[in-house]
């Protein structure tokens, strides 16, 4: 394309608001971020009165000394996992299903995808509620329907419980399945919209030559879909870090944080405890681990494009 | 269907399953909004309601009122501003590429993947040192600010598709970049402007970390904080609650009811397509 230097200044002009906003307001203010981090901000007085003594790595140390902050971390990265797994494993299970076009794949579709289209803090109320334990005398929400059900033996203490295997919490499996309900419709999409470019003739092929579904599945579709999975799975791990809102809104960070995770335990230090710099460490551990996952994503993505 | 033989009853009955588990949280929702508040007892929650009662509605859409005036007050001009400025950034990117446009998109899109918390409290202050901490406008404008990587993302992709003889054809006509974004480009645009409407509307809607941070009154926060607190409280019945929750929802669940297509148009854009 003939390019001049007139047209040149202009496109940058029309995206100057743009370079300049978002340079300031994610470049800027992480940098900032970073500054508050080695600074002593950890009472109000000193950020009022703006007074930034140097401490080094000590808000670091603070927060990886913490038992709250390990255990949210341990926490965050089990929620990850069964979070990917989970997701994926539905998702990809009912876009198969979906894929051959069954009676009513329409509406099934529709419902298996709405939950996208909420919010975190609707899905975090009504799975409080439904998770809910109750009292022994008083079951609630499943546990009441165990006991209507007769197996009482089978009630525990749900998102409340401190029970687990190790370092899992398994309180944690209340909020992993309201994740999941929320997201595995995302994955479903994604596979779908894949499996829509597979052509027809290539698994007719393969059925002629007596493949079953399974082999069609395992030896055909999966690797084909290999690039969007791996999509699923980095898109997927990075709201699990970012899942500030579910947690928050449906069990906060529980009995001995039991349900914690960095992103819930950053904004009760920076915005409860007026403690920044702490907050902002924590902030920056999260901001490295998404970075971690994103950078070499995107750099990929452009490498394809170009 | 016909190649899965008997095992097709078994897909129909997994499908079922997983129907069922994606309906049950709105079955709670809507059972328990239209209990009267006699029935709303945790006793009952699995329970329909013995006749439809619109007092916890009522009352719900009485409290939450103030909220969701100010959701869609917030919603409507941050939409709208950053699905402009999404364009025209989305265009240039696209069709008047330079040296090093491509760094500067990646360094754009980077910024919708960012933890918040990772410039929150700069954020706060800048906002305390302007005046708009607190206030709806601060939010409206933090929301068009985080709104840019995911738009200019979707409308440079929708651009990217647009044959460059297009182009072409109105440089020789002798039409500059502006000339050309507004006879050629902007027309063509209004599937890509629905889409990123309905993404942003939905997502802004449904925001939780900017809206609880930045405002501090009731009387600015949006709904899903509102909802927060309501459903937070000890005093407040189960039906208002869980009706409260239905209100919240109701919004993004019509718009994603009759323009699905286009939501799930916008969901896969987000996922950076080459």
């Amino acid at each position: 394309m003939k390019y001049k230097t007139k047209e040149k200044l202009i496109s940058v002009g029309l995206l100057s608001p743009t370079i300049i906003g978002l340079g300031i307001f994610v470049y800027g203010f992480i940098w900032r971020t970073i500054r508050i981090s080695t600074i002593d901000w950890n009472n109000i007085t000193n950020m009022l009165r703006g007074i930034e003594n140097f401490v080094g790595l000590d808000n670091f140390r603070n927060i990886f000394t913490s038992t709250r902050f390990i255990t949210g971390l341990w926490n965050n990265i089990f929620f990850l996992i069964f979070f990917i797994i989970g997701s994926l494993t539905i998702g990809i299970t009912l876009s198969v299903f979906l894929n051959d076009k069954p009676k009513g794949h329409f509406i099934f579709q529709n419902i298996y995808l709405f939950p996208m289209a909420i919010s975190f803090v609707v899905t975090g109320t009504v799975w409080r509620w439904i998770f809910a334990p109750g009292t022994e005398d008083f079951p609630r929400g499943i546990n009441l329907l165990l006991t209507n059900i007769g197996l009482e033996n089978l009630r525990w203490g749900w998102f409340t419980s401190t029970e687990g295997i190790g370092l899992f919490n398994f309180a944690l499996i209340a909020v992993i399945v309201a994740a999941i309900w929320q997201f595995s419709g995302y994955t479903m999409a994604m596979w779908l919209a894949g499996l829509r470019g597979i052509p027809e003739q290539l698994i007719e092929a393969a059925r002629i030559d007596g493949a079953s579904k399974w082999q069609i599945f395992s030896k055909i579709l999966f690797p084909m879909q290999k690039a969007i999975t791996l999509s699923a799975v980095i898109l997927l791990a990075h709201i699990a870090l970012k899942a500030f809102d579910l947690v928050y809104v449906m069990t906060g960070s529980g009995p001995r944080n039991v349900t914690d995770i960095p992103a819930v335990f950053m904004f009760e230090t920076t915005f409860r405890s007026n403690r920044y710099s702490d907050g902002a460490a924590i902030a920056l551990v999260l901001l490295v681990l998404v970075g971690v996952l994103i950078i070499p994503y995107l750099v990929h993505s452009f490498r394809e494009d170009s | 269907m016909n190649e899965y033989g008997s095992k097709k009853y078994i897909i129909y009955l997994i499908m079922v399953l997983a129907a069922a588990f994606f309906l049950i949280p709105l079955y709670v929702m809507l059972a328990t909004s239209f209990k009267p508040f006699a029935e709303a007892s945790m006793q009952t929650m699995w329970n329909l309601p013995s006749y439809i009662s619109f007092d916890g509605i009522l009352e719900a859409y009485a409290r939450l009122f103030p909220q969701l005036r100010n959701s869609i007050i917030l919603v409507v001009p941050a939409t709208l501003i950053s699905a402009i400025l999404g364009s025209i950034n989305g265009y240039i990117l696209s069709e008047w590429q330079f040296k090093g446009s491509d760094t500067i998109f990646a360094l754009i899109l980077f910024g919708m993947f960012i933890p918040y918390q990772s410039i929150l409290v700069p954020l706060v202050r800048f906002l305390q040192s302007i005046g708009l901490y607190g206030s709806l406008q601060g939010l409206i404008f933090v929301h068009i600010i985080y709104g840019l990587p995911i738009t200019t993302l979707m409308f440079r992709n929708y651009y990217s598709d647009v044959p460059s003889a297009l182009t072409e054809a109105a440089q020789v006509d002798g039409a500059g970049i502006l000339k050309t974004y507004r006879h050629i480009f902007l027309p063509i645009s209004i599937p890509a402007f629905v889409v990123v409407f309905i993404w942003q509307y939905t997502n802004i809607w449904n925001e939780f970390l900017f809206a609880v941070t930045l405002t501090s009154q009731p009387s600015q926060q949006p709904i899903t904080v509102a909802l927060n607190n309501l459903a937070g409280s000890q005093v407040v019945q189960w039906n208002v609650q869980m009706s409260g929750a239905l209100l919240t929802a109701l919004p993004t669940l019509i718009v994603y009811i009759i323009f699905g297509r286009y939501f799930i148009k916008g969901m896969l854009s987000g996922s950076v397509k080459g």
